[in-house]
């Protein structure tokens, strides 16, 4: 173990971590990991570093490699820093057969950014993501516990409008 | 043919995600008359009887599957839902999830009590936080009412109920790879047998479930077996929820009794509503990304000229050959103007992007298809590329620990044995295949 580092859950975080770390039988605490790397992903800086996952790991008692290994499996947790809104725009199938590519190249544009880049001011990050089940509603993005369904460059227009003034975090948080 | 609502007959009432209202429908009746009136093998008979089909994709009898649990009593027995849903074309659980969550909680109940498992869970895809959050709220209700939690309704039966959440991998929906998952751990699907009905869950005895078939359960235990057989079309017992997208007029999500024609599905006002914008069809996804694509000849009438029905037997008509499979049910809709080489790259991509990269012929074979796609649709494919996509699918397929190398096989492989010639115009003609806009205009058409 390295030194002991700073980084410690809110209270609020903690409380979740326990609720998840609760719905499994004694000794099978690993299981609470991929919910607690969410919240931790959320109440810990937005991306989980090495110290964050080193901090998850001393939480739950398992090496740091047990958490390292499942964070850079799951498409959801990002490992590098993020933007504070990430705009996660589906491009698979049938999305793209409703107009995905054409809203992802509108965004690119409005945002000055490239799909999977940042902005400069860290505000917004655009990513295309695979298949998110709402092929129904296509073309869709998700940004933070929220799906956006039926996109329009006019819907587009008033999300960003609404994040620019918006000043409150939107990540998920499993309950 | 408006035929039988079981899953869905209830949504559009105002909060039926209220268990007061959900029982007020008669929800929860499933647990008193199994709990309280049937032995766990009762319930098991009853499922077999249904002959309900796993609904996630596979289609093995979900009766059967229970009777494969192994009954020792020193272990533990689990149930676990299989919410992961991911398979591109593919929102039946999510809707059904968030509109009626009730139907999912009384089935977990139902089908543990018949399983002998006393503590179940829920895994949902981790991008669907608030379906966690629903169906969290619903297990509270429950636990208030005393559908959950020690000696139920009075009955001796303990079940703890709980729902968690992936992170966001296709491949977490393969069963042994949820259950590693559940685990905390990369979700790296594991060498069959043993089978989780022997060894899953921590070890212990699991069977893992969709959604939509735990959700069959309560009516299926409330009617009879014998009268969901009824239901439905020879094997393809029950109704189905479809998942319709793509260049339809009405995409959303439709229940259906198995037998209805794909023709009645495809145009009539009650389901998809027809191709959108006046256009003609030019193909099909029957069940999911991983299913043989079918062109405009193949949809409505099978190759022996008999109408096509939406049921297991009767999509699979014909083999890979001329037919496809009902799959999870993830209908896809392509007009005269989409693109199959464009959709088969983009099918192929999502395919690499998946691999857990466990076994080489995966993990290599969908990248190297990946790039050869790409380079057709760009207007760089060389003649040979067509054959040699038919190669690694080939070999991809059949050798690889789980059903996902083949997933990413069966889209590529048909969608050549049916639109060669429009791979063959992006290769010889790549500048006027390449245009923004440009279609293969030559294609059979319906």
């Amino acid at each position: 173990m390295t030194a002991e580092s700073n980084i410690q859950f809110s209270p609020d975080a903690m409380a979740l971590v326990e609720k998840q770390i609760a719905k499994f039988p004694e000794g099978k605490h690993k299981s609470a990991l991929i919910p607690i790397l969410h919240i931790a992903q959320a109440d810990l800086g937005g991306w989980l570093s090495p110290e964050v996952m080193d901090y998850v790991a001393s939480i739950l008692k398992i090496e740091p490699i047990e958490v390292y290994e499942v964070a850079t499996f799951y498409s959801q947790y990002y490992t590098e820093p993020v933007g504070k809104y990430v705009f996660e725009v589906c491009h698979t199938g049938p999305c793209q057969l409703r107009g995905a590519d054409e809203i992802i190249s509108y965004m690119e544009k409005k945002l000055g950014i490239k799909k999977g880049e940042t902005t400069a001011d860290g505000k917004f990050t655009l990513k295309g993501v695979e298949c998110l089940a709402a092929c129904g509603s296509a073309p869709m993005m998700q940004c933070g516990l929220h799906y956006h369904e039926h996109l329009t460059e006019e819907s587009v227009d008033q999300l960003i409008a609404e994040f620019k003034t918006e000043d409150k975090i939107r990540r998920p948080f499993p309950n | 043919m408006a035929g039988i609502k079981i899953l869905t007959k209830d949504i559009g009432t105002p909060n039926l995600q209220n268990i007061d209202v959900y029982i007020g429908k008669g929800g929860y009746a499933s647990v008193y008359k199994a709990l309280q009136t049937m032995s766990p093998d009762g319930v098991v008979e009853e499922v077999k009887k249904s002959g309900l089909r796993g609904r996630g994709g596979a289609g093995f009898p979900t009766g059967m599957k229970w009777s494969f649990i192994d009954k020792n009593p020193a272990k533990e027995r689990y149930l676990v839902c299989n919410a992961d849903e991911s398979e591109p074309g593919t929102f039946k659980d999510r809707y059904l999830m968030s509109e009626n969550p009730h139907v999912l909680i009384e089935g977990m109940i139902t089908a543990s009590y018949a399983l002998g498992a006393h503590r179940s869970y829920i895994y949902v895809r981790g991008e669907l936080i608030y379906v966690v959050r629903i169906l969290q709220k619903a297990i509270d209700e429950a636990k208030a009412k005393g559908f959950l939690g020690k000696n139920i309704l009075g009955t001796g039966y303990d079940l703890e109920l709980n729902v968690t959440c992936g992170a966001g991998a296709y491949i977490c929906g393969e069963e042994t790879a949820l259950i590693e998952s559940l685990e905390g751990k990369r979700g790296n699907p594991r060498i069959k047998p043993p089978f989780p009905a022997i060894s899953g869950l921590w070890a212990q005895p699991t069977v893992v479930n969709n959604v939509e078939s735990i959700a069959a359960v309560p009516w299926i235990v409330v009617n009879g077996g014998e009268e969901y057989a009824k239901i439905g079309i020879g094997k393809s017992t029950g109704t189905k929820l479809i998942s319709a997208g793509g260049h339809i007029n009405k995409p959303g999500v439709y229940e259906l009794e198995l037998g209805l024609s794909v023709e009645e599905f495809i145009y009539s006002d009650e389901y998809c509503g027809g191709i959108w914008k006046n256009r003609k069809l030019k193909a099909m996804v029957a069940g999911g990304s991983s299913v043989p694509i079918l062109p405009a000849n193949l949809i409505t009438k099978t190759a022996a000229g008999e109408a096509r029905l939406m049921s297991y037997e009767s999509l699979s008509d014909g083999g890979f050959a001329t037919g496809t499979m009902l799959g999870s049910g993830g209908f896809i809709i392509f007009d005269e103007t989409a693109c199959i080489v464009k959709n088969t790259y983009n099918f192929a991509r999502f395919y690499h992007h998946e691999s857990c990269g466990q076994c080489s012929p995966c993990r290599e074979g969908t990248g190297w298809m990946e790039r050869v796609l790409h380079a057709i649709e760009d207007g760089h494919g060389k003649p040979s590329d067509i054959d040699l996509l038919v190669d690694v699918a080939k070999k991809i397929e059949g050798n690889t620990i789980c059903p996902l190398g083949d997933a990413a096989a069966w889209p590529v492989a048909a969608a050549i044995r049916h639109f060669r010639a429009e791979f063959e115009w992006h290769i010889n003609h790549p500048a006027e295949a390449t245009k923004p806009g440009a279609y293969y205009k030559e294609a059979v058409l319906a």
